[in-house]
């Protein structure tokens, strides 16, 4: 089966007067529809501009999508024109960001936004249209809905708004959601509860979410693939289960080396040995190297990294991918 | 063993257009010396403003506050500024904290200038000394702050603190805004300061995992009081307050076994300190909650042999050791 959405090749780049620099640089995957896939990675990696890229939100100038394709039902996203894309963006596919009061509008009520989203994608009379407004607050569980319509943005809560923000971003039933740090924001309590939302809604509204990330963790418990990212590029490509039980690209192994955890060894003081680290950090736009993104900070470089144009590569029958020389040797090293 | 810094019944109240904020409402703890006390909290627990009382940046409206044996609670501007050479804070955004005219060398060489300590050549060679420890290059000493990385900033703002050679720092989210891979050098930078020079750290954060991995002991924070105190292996493997308890199970772990179990809490919305519910502040969100919970605030008081405290009316103590009383009723 066809997937839902098909990122081939995209790359976004931002013209400067240093140059042009690709924040995307030919990054592809896929999301089935009913799933959750994972974009995650540190500032700067190009996550959101790839899923701004996707949304066409890119703001020209300085940023320019220069190549690719972005297949979603069956269309190419990048032929459609703005008229065309804006029934897309709120219709077929859905949006919400790390803040919420970004996308809601302070001086009217969150049931107007809720009802303009609807009457902007579909002819539906004003009655029909708060009915349905409160039934997606509903859906959200935000208390008191039939009162909260009324509500000013700035009446509610963060959690309150990120609610809100979802709800205004399922009114016309989309099959993909597409979420750019939705919880970031939040107090972990919060960020839980909106997460274990988001999963409800998908598996009851059957649609797909793409969510991206800096948070391994949230990766780990709420996305079925995932799409690593460093400097622009996609390095590691898997389901989430293989990727947590053997990371086969050296940045991926790093970074999870890296997180504290309550359980990590001690010293002979009861103190908790140093965490890896990945040393020195993300190089510059304007400053990538040749070769592998990542060679001048990983432990398993070799000379030929310093030119190997390395991309995403199938790996272990066709179940994931990992944009290293070395991938393969790495793997064997674990098992 | 004394303790170098202790706090005692400490209140801060702020006063705002609609009520009084009860920022900090009656906090004791103490920091013993070459200590990690890890505090750790949501938005609106009142641990920033806790971190500004403990440097004093802030004066308490009730309570006590000493720093190696000496009452600094009421102590005035003059007197001040001389302890302030024994505590030091960094913060989440050192940038701010910065003069953007001043170099990396001039900004840690500050502290040292405001105290007179030693001439122009005593005060360069502190200042590198200073740079290796922290792992910044000599030459980095003659750049500015806005070309250093987010980490190499931490590293300027920890060099600044370490100037005068404290015995407490007070961190306030100092790793918070950093990306994985260069939080853990800061962390790991911060770890080995403290075995080197012995200094004691409060740590504050909202990221549990962090302060698990920091911490010798670990305060839990909830509008404007702890509700758990612990060494971190015990709070870890076994938390008693069921906000301790929702806390960790809120933290979305990166391992193979998908989904843990999220705690289930009654109500959404975390309560304004404007208006902190009567009796324990947790029961309008506990899912354990009965009568006594809103009808009285529960103490915060030594559970078992260990020097954990824990407030909570439900964590009741028997042959078993401690446990709450409603684990009993899922076991």
């Amino acid at each position: 089966m066809a997937p839902l959405l098909d990122v081939r090749d995209l790359t976004t780049q931002f013209f400067t007067q240093k140059g042009a620099f690709a924040a995307v640089d030919k990054v592809s995957f896929k999301v089935n529809a009913g799933e959750t896939m994972a974009l995650v990675g540190e500032s700067g990696c190009g996550k959101s501009v790839t899923a701004a890229s996707i949304l066409r939100l890119v703001p020209d100038p300085p940023g320019r999508i220069t190549g690719g394709e972005i297949i979603f039902e069956g269309k190419d996203l990048l032929s459609l024109s703005m008229r065309e894309m804006r029934k897309v963006r709120g219709g077929r596919i859905g949006m919400i960001f790390q803040e919420p009061m970004t996308s809601l509008n302070p001086v009217f009520t969150i049931g107007d936004q809720i009802t303009e989203s609807l009457r902007e994608h579909r002819t539906i009379s004003r009655a029909d249209a708060e009915r349905r407004a409160i039934e997606l607050l509903d859906l959200v569980r935000i208390p008191d809905a039939r009162r909260q319509i009324h509500n000013y943005p700035h009446r509610l809560s963060g959690g309150m708004r990120q609610r809100a923000m979802i709800a205004m971003a399922l009114a016309c039933d989309p099959v993909l959601l597409i979420a750019d740090e939705p919880t970031t924001a939040l107090d972990v309590t919060t960020q839980a509860q909106i997460l274990e939302l988001l999963d409800e809604l998908k598996r009851r509204l059957g649609m797909a979410i793409l969510l991206i990330t800096h948070d391994l963790g949230v990766v780990a418990e709420y996305a079925q693939s995932v799409l690593v990212m460093y400097a622009g590029r996609g390095v590691e490509a898997a389901k989430v289960e293989d990727l947590f039980r053997q990371p086969m690209h050296p940045y991926t192994r790093g970074l999870l080396a890296a997180l504290p955890h309550p359980d990590d060894k001690v010293d002979s003081e009861g103190r908790p040995l140093p965490l890896n680290e990945i040393s020195g950090m993300v190089p510059a736009l304007d400053a990538m190297p040749a070769g592998c993104r990542f060679e001048p900070r990983c432990s398993y470089a070799v000379p030929a990294c310093k030119t190997a144009d390395v991309r995403l590569e199938v790996l272990a029958g066709g179940l994931r991918s990992a944009a290293c020389l070395r991938a393969a040797e790495i793997d064997q090293d674990q098992s | 063993m004394t303790a170098l810094f202790r706090m005692t019944d400490v209140v801060k109240h702020f006063r705002v257009e609609r009520g009084t904020v009860h920022a900090v409402d009656g906090v004791s703890l103490e920091v013993a010396r070459g200590e990690i006390l890890g505090l750790v909290g949501e938005s609106g627990c009142g641990k920033s403003t806790l971190a500004r009382l403990a440097v004093r940046i802030y004066a308490p409206d009730a309570g006590r506050i000493e720093l190696d044996g000496a009452d600094i609670t009421s102590m005035g501007r003059r007197e001040l500024r001389a302890r302030r050479t024994k505590m030091q804070m960094i913060f989440q955004d050192p940038f701010a904290s910065f003069n953007p005219r001043a170099t990396a060398g001039r900004i840690i060489e500050e502290p040292l200038i405001v105290h007179a300590r030693g001439d122009a050549k005593e005060r360069k060679e502190r200042v590198r000394w200073l740079m290796d420890k922290v792992g910044l290059p000599p030459e980095a000493a003659a750049r500015y702050p806005h070309e250093f990385s987010g980490g190499q900033r931490q590293r300027i703002g920890i060099a600044r603190a370490l100037a005068l050679a404290p015995g407490l720092i007070v961190c306030d989210e100092p790793v918070s805004a950093l990306d994985v891979s260069i939080r853990a050098q800061v962390i790991n930078l911060l770890m080995k300061l403290r075995a080197d020079l012995d200094v004691s750290y409060i740590f504050i954060s909202h990221d549990l995992s962090v302060v698990a991995h920091m911490a010798d002991r670990i305060a839990v924070m909830y509008l404007g009081k702890i509700v758990e105190l612990a060494d971190r292996q015990t709070l870890w493997r076994a938390p008693l307050h069921p906000y301790t308890r929702a806390l960790m199970s809120s933290i979305p772990t990166a391992g193979v076994g998908g989904k843990r179990e999220t705690l289930p809490l009654r109500n959404v919305d975390p309560p304004s300190p404007l208006a902190p519910p009567s009796g324990c502040r947790f029961h309008t969100r506990c899912p354990h909650a009965e009568a006594i919970c809103s009808a009285q605030e529960p103490p915060l008081r030594a559970i078992g042999s260990d020097k954990r405290k824990v407030a909570c009316h439900l964590v009741t103590e028997d042959a078993g050791g401690a446990a709450p009383a409603w684990s009993k009723l899922h076991a």
